[in-house]
């Protein structure tokens, strides 16, 4: 080595500024892509920050008692009242009714493809699972209105135009995908050997996968429902169209009713004037959306904890 | 002792209950897979068949109209289009970053462990809040108003975690070798990450930024939210064309157009009471929907290949 020589000193120098440019052109894209993935986060606390300024100037104009206790909701009327119960039980029933529908539906489908089915079928099927997952809820929207309520009509004549049942029935369809795809995955990912074992007891197909694979899985099982819960506490568009968007506080599905999502898309489309008591309303219901579903999340949380099962 | 006492009458009588009982189970999962399939059909075949007589050029080149027969969708594909330019602009290069950074460079930390909460739980969280989110920071405090850069950014963040988490697992299928390879012969983390890992995870990605696209095309309650309007006669001004007398329209300006999308459109003449509407709600619904389902198609269809074609 002649590092002695003074022209190859300067080589020498030249390559180790070249790795130091290298170095902090490194850092600066190491820099850009952590600011990527912070985006993440700050869209979180964009959501808490925005629903929870907009709710603490609602809450000066309207006691908190109020919002929680009293049956009625007509904020944009000159005799104002706030109480949230009767956006919640829309709300509720519509998530009723779609989990009744997607629940079972999907736990069955998911049991089939995985337990039952060939697996030409369940290549097959899947994706077109997948597809009827991604139709806009705008399209379930119409066929909700358009194409169940007359046929509901049929059954029930007094069912009315706008119904919780006919858009709850058409957002358990939409839902039932997101369960059967996901239980489909938790209950594959069950060891062979449980199923083996049941089988060499004599336990027939629908016995081990009921008693031995439903078990088993049941953690990635909650995990779906409380996915379903999601989706039916925050659906909009289909019960926007299908619902009716009465304020109604009632808990019979036949009737029209107005909920948290579809009240903030009736007063989105009239022009609200922003820093309005209107404009502020539709995020304390927001606020309130959002704690419901944290709410199951939490208990959806627990109940994996609960039930995780350990090979 | 029961069990020893059975008869191989019984014991055969035992093992046909068990046989029916698994055949009417699986009966009733192809009953419930039929449903599901037949609800697929009923709604394309419903809209095609009433919508059908309105699917002419015209219906593709009309603004909306108050008169059903001669309204068409014209602002609103273009809408459409426009804010998912908008939305793919923005979503692709920051949900691809996000996963390359969670993947190859990301330390094992809480830092990181609260942005892949954080990813988790966004992907439950209700379009609509979104919307919410939308309209208090994009339209008031950033001051975008009510434009088609509001709405495609909205967009953006929700369809941000499908992007992210199909890069990942688009990258986590790379083997350790390719990038132990490309470090050997001198490359840096991100000529890595640059020549070889994204590349190679192309078709995944793309996967993710289809399925999020189609999930933006047909969203609708977080647009409105923002108050995108419902009916809209004129489309957003042409980079360089006059808008008014000798006003040239800048190269940005269609960004801050007023505009409207195609599920606004649809869910416009859905709840419009004259039942004329609802054959156009029919065609519109109709085109919405081919465009969603084909661009889940070559998603999946991507997925498919990928997974044949690859063997490291």
């Amino acid at each position: 080595m002649t590092a002695n020589n003074p022209s190859d000193l300067s080589v020498v120098s030249d390559r180790l500024s070249k790795k130091a440019m290298r170095h902090a052109s490194e850092r600066f894209i190491e820099a850009l892509l952590f600011a990527a993935a912070a985006v993440s986060v700050l869209t979180t606390i964009g959501i808490v920050y925005v629903l929870v300024s907009e709710s603490v100037h609602f809450f000066q104009n309207v006691s908190i008692i109020d919002f929680l206790t009293d049956s009625q909701w007509t904020p944009l009327f000159d005799d104002a009242h706030f109480g949230i119960g009767v956006l919640v039980s829309g709300t509720l029933v519509s998530s009723v009714v779609a989990l009744g529908v997607a629940i079972p539906m999907g736990t069955i489908i998911a049991i089939y493809l995985s337990e039952f089915a060939h697996s030409n079928v369940r290549e097959i099927a899947k994706p077109i699972l997948e597809l009827l997952g991604g139709i806009p809820t705008i399209v379930f929207g119409y066929f909700a209105l358009l194409m169940v309520t007359p046929l509901l009509q049929m059954i029930f004549p007094e069912l009315p135009g706008f119904s919780l049942l006919s858009a709850g029935l058409v957002m358990g369809i939409m839902i039932v995908p997101y369960i059967a795809s996901l239980s489909e995955d938790a209950m594959r990912a069950v060891p062979m050997s449980l199923r083996e074992g049941s089988y060499a007891l004599g336990s027939t197909r629908l016995h081990t996968a009921l008693h031995v694979v439903v078990p088993a899985a049941f953690s990635g099982l909650a995990a779906s429902y409380i996915l379903a819960i999601s989706r039916a506490v925050g659906e909009t568009m289909i019960l926007a169209v299908a619902a009716g968007m009465q304020p109604n506080l009632t808990w019979n599905p036949m009737e029209p009713a107005a909920t948290i999502t579809s009240f903030i898309v009736q007063v989105a489309l009239g022009d609200l004037p922003h820093g309005s008591i209107g404009y502020q309303t539709i995020f304390a219901a927001g606020l309130t959306l959002i704690l419901i579903t944290l709410m199951f999340n939490i208990l959806g949380q627990w109940l994996r904890r609960k039930f995780r099962e350990n090979y | 002792m029961q069990a020893t006492t059975l008869t191989t009458e019984q014991i055969r009588a035992l093992i046909a209950r068990g046989k029916l009982k698994d055949a009417i189970f699986k009966g009733l999962g192809i009953f419930c897979l039929a449903v599901a399939l037949l609800v697929i059909v009923l709604l394309v075949s419903d809209m095609v068949i009433k919508g059908s007589e309105r699917l002419t050029l015209d219906f593709f080149t009309n603004f909306a109209s108050r008169h059903a027969s001669k309204a068409g969708i014209l602002s609103a594909w273009v809408g459409s289009l426009l804010v998912m330019f908008v939305t793919a602009l923005a979503a692709v290069p920051i949900g691809v970053a996000a996963g390359v950074y969670l993947e190859e460079y990301a330390a094992r930390n809480w830092v990181t462990e609260i942005i892949e909460i954080n990813i988790t739980n966004l992907a439950a969280v209700p379009s609509i809040v979104y919307g919410l989110l939308a309209l208090g920071i994009f339209v008031y405090q950033f001051g975008f108003g009510q434009s088609i850069l509001s709405a495609g950014l909205t967009l953006a963040l929700l369809i941000l975690p499908i992007i992210i988490v199909s890069t990942r697992e688009a990258i986590r299928a790379i083997p350790a070798m390719i990038r132990e390879g490309s470090m050997a012969v001198g490359a840096t983390r991100w000529q890595t990450c640059r020549y070889h890992i994204i590349p190679y995870a192309m078709p995944g990605i793309l996967t993710g930024v289809i399925i999020g696209l189609a999930r933006a095309i047909g969203e609708t309650a977080p647009i409105i939210t923002i108050g995108a309007l419902t009916f809209i006669a004129f489309l957003p001004p042409v980079p360089y064309t006059e808008i008014s007398e000798g006003v040239n329209a800048g190269l940005f300006d269609w960004v801050m157009s007023p505009f409207t999308v195609m599920p606004i459109q649809i869910f416009n003449w859905t709840s419009r009471p004259d039942p004329a509407f609802e054959v156009n709600a029919a065609a519109a619904g109709f085109v919405l929907m081919a465009m969603v389902l084909s661009m889940n198609a070559i998603a999946i269809y991507l997925r498919y290949k990928m997974r044949k074609n690859i063997k490291w």
